[in-house]
C-alpha cells in the first residue's frame, strides 16, 4: 500500500498502541499534520515544545507506556531539549517526532535548521536523522523498541521534510534486528542466592526502593520480601509509592531531605539491599562516607549503573521482575526485633519534632500538603514541580499509588509540574491529578493553562506560593550569610492569571482556609487553581549539611522560636 | 593505568559521534582511538587506549555497550596481543645526516617513504615504544611533521575476543 512517509509515520504509531501525542505545528512538520487528521491520534495542542516533551514525560511516567511528543525543526526542536534530558535523567520512555529541513538543505545552515541528533545526543538513549523514506518504518519500529526495553528512556526521530512528502510501497516490520542492543535478562541465580544469605544473616538490613521498582512493576514482589524477611524500606524520591508510606515498615524518603530517623537507619545498616535506585548523590551524600557498616548488595538492570556511583560488595544485573521472585523464597523469615526498635525510637524523635505538631496559625507548606492527602485519601496522581515544593510533597503526602508521583528527580527541571500534570492527565483520564509548584517553577511553563483549558484537563493546581525561588533563598539563609541575591521573585496573582484562561481559582492566605479550598477543588469536575500565600521563609527540614555524610543534619528544632 | 580496549560498531553515519560524545562527557581519559573496517561488512573496528583504574576502565566498556550501535566490547589489556602502531616522520636531512637517519631507520627496520630536498619522510610501524623511541633519536635533525594512527590491538590465537562475533567471548 502506498504511503507518504507522514502517513507512515502515524500509521505505524497506531501500530505501536499511540492514542494520543504531544506537540505543536511548525513549517518542517506539516506533512505530519496534515496527514494527522486521517488517524485515531488525539493531538494535544502544547504552547511550548519544553512543555510537549515534559507532557509526554508525564503520560510515559502516569501509564508506563510511551509518551510522544513533536515538533517543527530549529527552534521547536531545541525547545524539546530540557524535556527529553528530564526524560532521560528519569529513564521515562518518550518518543520524540521532529521535522528537519529537506534532505539538499540538510548542512546548509538553511531556515530553522538545528543538528538537533547532534544536540540531543547524550541526552537520548538513541536518536535517528531519517533521510531516506526506505528507512522510516523500520526507524520507527526501532525507537519505540528501545524507548521501552530493558531501562526505558527518550529517542528522538529527526524527519526531513522531503521524507515526509515521498511515498513508496508501506510495511511496518515486524521484528527489531539491532545487534548492539541486548535486553539484559537476569542470569546469575547463584548470585541471588547470596544476595538471599547477606539478608539471612544480617542483623541491621535495610532496603533501599528506587525508581527500577516502579519501572519493573515489581511493587508486588517488594512487598512479599519486606513482610517475609521484616525488613524497613527506604525511597529514593522517585521510589516513593514502590511501597506504601503508611506500611510500617516503610519508612519514606531518604537522603538530602530524608527524615532524620529514615537516615540514620540508612547509616547504621548492615546490609543493604538497593533495588533499582543509581545511588543518587542527593540519597548518597559523599559516597566514601555513605553507609560505611553496610555490606552493599546493588541489584539493577543497566550493568552501568553497577560501580558507577558505589563499588556494592554483591551485584546482580537484572530485572527485578526476575530476581525478586527469585530471591523472596530464598529469605528466611525474620523478626529484627531490635533493629525495627532503634528505628522506631528515631522515628519518635521526629515525629516530635514534625512541624505539623507545632500549634500555628501560620499558613505552612507542610499543612497545604498533608491536607491534600487527606482530601484525596491519598488517591490521587501528584505531580510535583522542583525545590522546596518538591520536597514538602515527598514529605507530607504520603505516597501508596503506584505511580502516584511523578516528578523530576534526576534533573531537577523547575516548571515540569503542569505540563506533566497535562500528560499524567491525559493518559488517566478517570484519575484524580495534582499539580504542586512553587510560585517559580509554575511561572516556568504557566502558559500551558491554555492547554488545560483547551483540552479540558481537569487537572488540580496547588501553588505554594511564597515569592521566593525558595530552595536557593534557604541556602542562602544558610549558607551564604542571609543574602537573598535573585531569589526574591515578584509573581502575578496567580488566581487572576488561572481566570483569565477560563480556570476558577482560590488565593488562600489563613490556615482556617485551606481545608475547604482543598476540598472545593478536588470536589470540582473541571481544572481548579489555588494560589496558597505560604510562610515565606519557611525552611525544608531535615537538610543533610552538604559534603557530610546523610546521618549529619540540620534537624527542625524540637521548638521553633515563633 | 593504560587499558586498550578494542569495540566492534555499526559502520554508520554518526557513530563516531556518539562514541567520543560519550567519552567528553563522562570525562574519561582517552589517550588515542583509531577505527577502520573489520573483517565484516557493515562493522567497523575501534582501538581505544584509556587510563584510569579498574573501575573507571570497566565504566567505559559499560558505557559503550549500552550504545546501541556498538555491538561489542572488549578489554584486550590482559591477553596476549599484537599491538601495533604506525607513525609517518618527516626530518630535517641537510649535511649529511641524512645517512645517519636511514641507518636508524635500519636499524628500527622502518622505512623511509619519501626523501625531498631537505628531508626525509619515515614510516615505522611497531610498539608504541619502538615508535618512542624512534622519535627520541630523531627528534635532534629536528622533525618537520609527524603524524601517529594511534594503537591497534588483535589478540593473538584464538580466543574467541578477536572476532564481531557475538556468541564469542
Amino acid at each position: 500500500m502506498k504511503r507518504t512517509g507522514a502517513q507512515m509515520v502515524w500509521e505505524s504509531l497506531v501500530y505501536e498502541g499511540v492514542d494520543t501525542v504531544f506537540g505543536i505545528s511548525g513549517g518542517a512538520v506539516i506533512h505530519l499534520y496534515h496527514a494527522l487528521p486521517d488517524y485515531p491520534i488525539h493531538h494535544v495542542l502544547m504552547r511550548h515544545e519544553q512543555g510537549a516533551a515534559h507532557a509526554a514525560d508525564g503520560y510515559a511516567r502516569a501509564t508506563g507506556k510511551v509518551g510522544v511528543c513533536v515538533a517543527t525543526s530549529g527552534p521547536g526542536a531545541t525547545n524539546l531539549v530540557t524535556g527529553l534530558a528530564t526524560a532521560y535523567m528519569d529513564s521515562s520512555p518518550v518518543v520524540a517526532l521532529t521535522g528537519q529541513v529537506a534532505t539538499p538543505f540538510i548542512g546548509t545552515d538553511a531556515f530553522q535548521e538545528v543538528d538537533i541528533t547532534g544536540i540531543t545526543i547524550p541526552i537520548t538513549k538513541h536518536n535517528y536523522l531519517v533521510t531516506d523514506i526506505e528507512e522510516l518504518p523500520t526507524v520507527i519500529k526501532e525507537a519505540f523498541h528501545i524507548a521501552r526495553a530493558g531501562r526505558p528512556g527518550p529517542v528522538l526521530i529527526d524527519i526531513a521534510k522531503d521524507v515526509q512528502a515521498a511515498e513508496i510501497d508501506y510495511v511496518y516490520p515486524e521484528e527489531v534486528n539491532l545487534p548492539g542492543f541486548e535486553g539484559c535478562a537476569y542470569d546469575s541465580p547463584s548470585l541471588v542466592e547470596q544476595a538471599a544469605q547477606m539478608l539471612n544473616q544480617a542483623e541491621k538490613p535495610l532496603i533501599i526502593a528506587g525508581h527500577g521498582v516502579v519501572l519493573a512493576g515489581a511493587e508486588d514482589d517488594l512487598a512479599a520480601l519486606v513482610e517475609k524477611a521484616n525488613v524497613p524500606v527506604v525511597n529514593t524520591l522517585l521510589g516513593l509509592g514502590s511501597i506504601p508510606e503508611t506500611h510500617p515498615l516503610c519508612l519514606g524518603m531518604a537522603g538530602m531531605h530524608g527524615e532524620a530517623a529514615t537516615n540514620l537507619a540508612l547509616s547504621h545498616a548492615d546490609v543493604i539491599l538497593n533495588l533499582g535506585s543509581r545511588f543518587d548523590d542527593r540519597l548518597t551524600g559523599p559516597v566514601d562516607q555513605f553507609a560505611r557498616q553496610a555490606k552493599i548488595i546493588h541489584v539493577d538492570l543497566d550493568p552501568a549503573e553497577v560501580g558507577k556511583n558505589i563499588a556494592p560488595d554483591l551485584a546482580v544485573i537484572g530485572d527485578l521482575k526476575d530476581v525478586l521472585p527469585a530471591l523472596v523464597p530464598q529469605v528466611e523469615p525474620a523478626e529484627h526485633t531490635e533493629w525495627l526498635a532503634t528505628i522506631h525510637e528515631w522515628q519518635k524523635d521526629s515525629t516530635q519534632r514534625d512541624v505539623l505538631m507545632r500549634e500555628t496559625d501560620e499558613l505552612l507548606p507542610q499543612y497545604v500538603v498533608r491536607q491534600i492527602w487527606h482530601a484525596t485519601k491519598g488517591e490521587t496522581v501528584m505531580v510535583s514541580d522542583v525545590g522546596q515544593n518538591q520536597m514538602w510533597e515527598a514529605q507530607y503526602f504520603l505516597h501508596h499509588l503506584r505511580r502516584g508521583l511523578l516528578s523530576s528527580g534526576g534533573l531537577g527541571t523547575m516548571g515540569f509540574a503542569l505540563p506533566a500534570g497535562i500528560g499524567a492527565q491525559m493518559g488517566m483520564p478517570g484519575q484524580q491529578v495534582w499539580v504542586t509548584a512553587g510560585d517559580g517553577g509554575f511561572q516556568m511553563n504557566i502558559q500551558e493553562l491554555a492547554t488545560v483549558v483547551q483540552e479540558k484537563i481537569p487537572l488540580k493546581i496547588a501553588v505554594l506560593n511564597n515569592g521566593y525561588l525558595g530552595m536557593v533563598r534557604q541556602w542562602q539563609q544558610l549558607f551564604f550569610e542571609g543574602r537573598y541575591s535573585g531569589t526574591p521573585l515578584l509573581g502575578p496573582d496567580f488566581a487572576k492569571v488561572a481566570e483569565a484562561y477560563g480556570i476558577p481559582a482560590l488565593t488562600v492566605k489563613e490556615k482556617g482556609e485551606v481545608v475547604a479550598a482543598v476540598e472545593q477543588a478536588a470536589n470540582a469536575d473541571g481544572p481548579f487553581l489555588i494560589d496558597f500565600r505560604i510562610e515565606q521563609e519557611e525552611n525544608v527540614y531535615p537538610m543533610v549539611v552538604p559534603g557530610s555524610p546523610i546521618s549529619v543534619m540540620i534537624r527542625r528544632p524540637e521548638e521553633e522560636e515563633e | 593505568m593504560k587499558h586498550t580496549l578494542v569495540a566492534w560498531m555499526e559502520d554508520k553515519p554518526g557513530v563516531l559521534n556518539r562514541v567520543s560524545s560519550l567519552f567528553r562527557r563522562r570525562n574519561y581519559n582517552i589517550e588515542s582511538l583509531s577505527v577502520g573496517h573489520s573483517e565484516t561488512p557493515g562493522i567497523s573496528r575501534m582501538t581505544i587506549v584509556v587510563s584510569g583504574d579498574d573501575r573507571v576502565v570497566d565504566q567505559v566498556v559499560r558505557q559503550l555497550q549500552k550504545l546501541i550501535n556498538v555491538t561489542k566490547v572488549a578489554d584486550v589489556t590482559s591477553k596476549a596481543a599484537v599491538i601495533r602502531e604506525l607513525a609517518l616522520i618527516k626530518v630535517k636531512a641537510a649535511n649529511g645526516g641524512r645517512s645517519e637517519i636511514i641507518e636508524l631507520t635500519n636499524i628500527f627496520r622502518a622505512r623511509i617513504v619519501d626523501v625531498g630536498a631537505a628531508t626525509v619522510t619515515v614510516e615505522i610501524t611497531g610498539p608504541e615504544d619502538r615508535v618512542n623511541s624512534l622519535i627520541g633519536l630523531l627528534e635532534p635533525f629536528g622533525i618537520e611533521e609527524m603524524t601517529r594512527t594511534g594503537r591497534v590491538a588483535m589478540v593473538r590465537g584464538n580466543d574467541g575476543s578477536g572476532s564481531c562475533d557475538l556468541n564469542g567471548a
